[in-house]
């Protein structure tokens, strides 16, 4: 089990460092700095709320992460299989799993960067006057627990594929129609035909339902094992993708 | 003592089976060179061998260990060229190679002392810091070769190793290749055959996903083991060139090569011990402008040619 973590430890560090080593991560930032604060202030009315809250930041956040997380994860396993390097990897001394697990470790450490870079909204709402920042904390947790699912989800389609734009699009698809499961468009669509527990299950599916319940209050249970067993869930399937589709 | 073995390995990829039965057994210190023409089921092969694909039927094995039910350990035994020398582009030459080291478990002091081996074997001081994907083929190539042999393995799987460089760079890495040979067993994939004697001390050639031939290259060239033929150039390039040696020789008359003003062929000596100083004699009485006469050594060329394409059965 150990020499496991160590493999993981040593692929999440090139990965992770792999970011940084192109334009990428700088691209990345900026991009997702410059829309969020754009949303936040002017779709999300950030001053005239008149609120010292983050809620203008947070509720658009599912619709930027639709976009650039799959972004973020197109080329996690679509590049090593275009690029060769999937062979290399696959006759090291590694088992698929822990390659499965530290590339998503690196790529969710990553967003979790991007969300920390944030804070100078979290000093703004403090100095601009007493918001609940145990709730701020507790959303910025679950936005980093939401993006890992959708980076999960992500990779899952990025292991099915060695190009990187089909990759992205179905990528972004499936992210959609997890975000909109909880809306009358995708529930009306269903709820004409589907029996009833169709229509339940795809509620509970909702990224939206489950993070607007995060950005009111707590962290609750059943929304952390929601978002937590997806991942696992995604990687127990990236990780069959990988080794059944070696000769894509 | 066996390194690889390979027992009735078989590889579909829809309704091509691109290997179709194959059983190899490689011994620490051989140095095996796999022959066949592109799409021969090679590196397929390599591929079942090093873990990467699983055979459809049979099995392989890295010193005993069988690669289907202990894959992390039998690859603990090995390094692998894959083709075209795969590698992560925006890394450097140290960073890339200190990953792949460290994924092999090695680490503080050992990890320096074998990269600093690596340095001197494939000579890539020069490069040490740059971007993998500013480099030449030749010393992508030659990184790819310091991963494999990283962690001194005793199984080496090298698929086209020379691709790409030039022949100094060729016959540097020929010269590691025999350096490192002894304690090893090597598995060499290539098209290119004169590659393969001054390196393989056995030629395996494969053809449509099968093993056709598995000789020393000199058994291969030299069935006999002796030269079996006298080859002779006349100046000229008349067809009735052939008609003429026959009326004057013993034994069946081939053309193997016209060039400028000349035809040489070959004259079998069926059984017999091919005599060129006796036929020199003979064929001076004949009125042909006789250029050359020597012992006929067939190329591993011709031999690969034949065998690949169906033609010389005797070969196995």
């Amino acid at each position: 089990m150990n020499a496991s973590l160590a493999t993981v430890g040593i692929v999440f560090q090139r990965e992770f460092r792999a970011y940084f080593a192109t334009p990428l991560a700088t691209v990345f930032l900026v991009v997702f700095l410059a829309v969020a604060s754009g949303m936040t202030f002017f779709l999300g009315g950030f001053f005239d709320r008149g609120q010292a809250d983050l809620t203008a930041f947070f509720f658009w956040l599912p619709w930027l992460f639709l976009v650039l997380i799959p972004a973020i994860a197109m080329r996690l396993w679509a590049e090593e299989r275009r690029s060769g390097m999937i062979e290399l990897l696959l006759t090291l001394p590694v088992r698929t799993g822990e390659l499965v697990v530290a590339k998503f470790l690196a790529a969710w450490a990553f967003t979790g960067v991007a969300l920390v870079l944030t804070f100078p909204l979290w000093a703004t709402v403090n100095y601009l006057g007493k918001p609940d920042n145990a709730v701020i904390a507790g959303t910025y947790l679950g936005a980093w627990l939401m993006a890992g699912a959708f980076l999960a989800v992500s990779a899952c389609v990025s292991a099915a594929t060695k190009n990187q734009v089909i990759a992205f699009i179905g990528a972004a698809v499936v992210s959609f129609l997890l975000v909109m499961a909880g809306l009358n468009l995708v529930l009306g669509a269903l709820s004409g035909w589907a029996p009833a527990f169709v229509v339940e299950i795809a509620r509970s599916l909702s990224f939206l339902d489950h993070f607007q319940r995060i950005t009111l209050g707590v962290l609750e249970a059943p929304t952390v094992f929601f978002f937590v067993s997806l991942i696992v869930l995604c990687l127990v399937v990236n990780t069959l993708l990988v080794d059944l589709k070696k000769t894509v | 003592m066996e390194l690889v073995t390979t027992q009735g390995l078989v590889k579909r990829f829809g309704s091509l089976t691109a290997v179709d039965g194959v059983s190899l057994r490689v011994q620490r210190g051989e140095v095996v060179g796999f022959l066949g023409p592109n799409g021969a089921g090679k590196s397929t092969t390599m591929k079942m061998i090093t873990g990467f694909l699983q055979p459809d039927a049979g099995s392989a094995s890295i010193a005993g260990i069988d690669v289907a039910k202990d894959p992390v350990a039998a690859k603990r035994r090995v390094g692998y060229l894959p083709e075209g020398a795969p590698a992560y582009g925006d890394m450097a030459v140290g960073a890339f190679l200190e990953f792949c080291g460290r994924i092999r478990g090695l680490r503080g002091g050992r990890l320096n002392d074998r990269l600093a081996d690596m340095v001197d074997a494939v000579a890539l001081a020069d490069v040490w810091n740059r971007p993998i994907e500013t480099l030449s083929k030749g010393f992508r190539r030659r990184v790819g070769i310091a991963q494999a042999l990283l962690h001194d393995p005793d199984v080496l799987i090298l698929d086209e190793p020379t691709d790409g460089l030039d022949p100094n760079q060729k016959h540097e890495m020929r010269a590691l290749i025999r350096a490192i040979a002894p304690g090893k067993a090597i598995i060499i994939s290539t098209h290119i055959l004169e590659e393969v004697e001054p390196v393989c001390s056995r030629a395996v050639i494969i053809a449509a996903g099968r093993i056709v031939a598995d000789a020393t290259p000199q058994e291969l060239t030299e069935p006999t083991g002796k030269p079996s033929a006298v080859f002779v150039t006349v100046g000229s390039r008349e067809e009735t060139v052939v008609s003429r040696l026959e009326m004057v020789v013993k034994g069946r008359v081939e053309i193997i090569e016209r060039f400028d003003g000349s035809t040489r062929v070959v004259i079998h000596a069926d059984g017999t011990t091919p005599d060129p100083i006796g036929l020199a004699a003979v064929l001076a009485g004949s009125g042909l402008p006789i250029e050359e006469i020597g012992l006929y050594r067939p190329k591993l060329d011709d031999i690969f040619r034949a065998v690949t394409t169906g033609g010389n059965p005797t070969l196995h």
